[in-house]
């Protein structure tokens, strides 16, 4: 692989200003399953790798104020391991689970994930269905939160300014009778790209009528689909057959896909509205358990 | 650029390295260490001969970099027989003949042994997810499951459970 320096800080604003100070291209490093991949192919020529690893706060989970605070490294098995928090969003464990082989989860992160910025990412569906945030560092102490949604604005291209760099994610506590779910089609059982993903999360009344939901769909434009007519066909309704057809109608025009060798557009608009009815239909199943 | 000096723990010893920063830990093992049982596939995390296992999680250590390793523990397949006593998994590879040319079967084994380590009683469908990021060009998996099974048997008996 080409030279690169590196640096393992202990502090936030240790590496805001070592990201701020590179000359050239400098790169957070948190799992680096995707970064070292794309540095040995030569696509990304780093001057300068800073792994937030070794920063405090940057691998773990707790539950703070109302909301689930998950640091932006923390890896797919740690989350996995959470069984209060696969309780309160199996739709999110679920897309994080779905990211490569159990070599990879050891590593793979939320943010790695979300700025790589893969409009096939697994993990960021059902994370931005949650109405989740971020909360970004930058030179000289600034911290500036920002919704998970606004961060990838085109395929591998971010909103993140020079020296900027995500430190965790905030998930509110779902409410009484809410709940998610998260389904990709993939051409076989594991270790692929998704060709539609498709995040659902729902919160019900007492008698399993929707009063809000997010449907969010991935890898069917350059970047994730927040689907609000699916939404709206799902509020004030139960998931009966004409809610389903309205769903599955709003999610395969939503999707503005591309033919390549795992999906042609038509395909794949399709499967959108598939994938919409099948994750709505566990998402209102798991709300109404809730 | 300078090298990096990184001290760290390798199959159970204090171990010291230097590296430099874009040199794999999968390089350190094989080029600095002469750990050459981890093998180097697809360089792409996809096929999982370089499996080592850090602070107790898999890993492709074609995907993690040698200065990463530092105040880490680490296995290897070097670090997986105790002396002349082969671990079960081994063991069972060679009574199935779970291997043809044998440039996966590194992989296999280190994944194999922190799936039993993690979860002694795996059903086979979860083995065979578990082993989704090994690939096996020649003996096909059935061999290499057959084995994994049959290892967790004799791990499960061997613990009294």
């Amino acid at each position: 692989m080409p030279r690169v320096n590196f640096a393992a800080p202990t502090t936030i604003d240790e590496a805001a200003a070592a990201l701020a100070s590179a000359s050239g291209l400098a790169k957070i490093m948190s799992g680096g399953t995707d970064l070292l991949v794309q540095l040995r192919s030569g696509r990304l020529k780093p001057e300068l790798i800073v792994d937030t690893k070794r920063i405090p706060g940057l691998i773990g989970m707790r539950q703070e104020g109302g909301m689930w605070i998950i640091g932006a490294a923390t890896p797919g098995v740690m989350i996995s391991d959470n069984h209060e928090f696969e309780h309160d969003y199996p739709g999110i464990v679920e897309g994080m689970d779905l990211i490569g082989s159990q070599q990879i989860q050891g590593r793979c992160s939320l943010a790695g994930n979300l700025c790589n910025a893969s409009p096939a990412a697994d993990s960021v569906p059902a994370v931005i269905a949650s109405r989740a945030t971020c909360v970004i560092a930058g030179p000289n102490g600034a911290r500036r939160e920002a919704l998970v949604e606004a961060i990838c604005v085109g395929p591998g291209r971010t909103s993140l300014q020079k020296g900027e760099f995500i430190i965790e994610f905030h998930i509110p506590k779902p409410k009484a009778h809410q709940c998610d779910a998260y389904l990709r089609f993939i051409p076989r059982t594991e270790m692929d790209i998704a060709v539609v993903g498709c995040g659902v999360n729902v919160t019900l009344d007492g008698g399993g009528t929707c009063t809000d939901a997010r449907v969010v769909l991935g890898a069917v434009a350059p970047t994730t689909v927040i689907v609000e007519d699916a939404a709206k066909a799902l509020i004030g309704h139960k998931l009966d057959e004409a809610t389903l057809a309205k769903l599955d109608t709003a999610a395969q025009a939503a999707a503005k896909p591309i033919s390549d060798k795992r999906g042609t557009i038509e395909y794949r608009v399709k499967v959108s509205g598939v994938l919409a009815r099948r994750a709505a239909t566990i998402a209102f199943e798991r709300a109404a358990k809730r | 650029m300078s090298k990096h000096h990184v001290t760290t723990t390798i199959n159970g010893e204090p171990a010291e390295y230097l590296c430099e920063a874009q040199q794999t830990m999968l390089d350190v093992l094989r080029d600095e260490l002469g750990l050459t049982g981890s093998k180097e596939g697809c360089s792409s995390g996809d096929c999982g001969a370089c499996t080592i296992i850090v602070d107790g999680n898999i890993t492709c250590s074609c995907l993690m970099l040698g200065v990463e390793g530092e105040g880490r523990t680490i296995t290897t397949i070097e670090g997986v027989a105790q002396g002349d006593k082969l671990h079960p998994v081994q063991q069972k590879f060679l009574e199935h003949a779970a291997l043809q040319c044998g440039f996966c079967t590194p992989g296999f084994i280190v994944a194999a042994k922190a799936l039993l380590d993690s979860n002694p009683n795996p059903t086979e469908e979860e083995a065979r997810y578990w082993l989704a990021g090994n690939l096996c060009r020649c003996t096909g998996y059935d061999k290499i499951l057959r084995a994994v099974m049959d290892a967790a048997e004799v791990m499960r008996a061997e613990a009294g459970r």
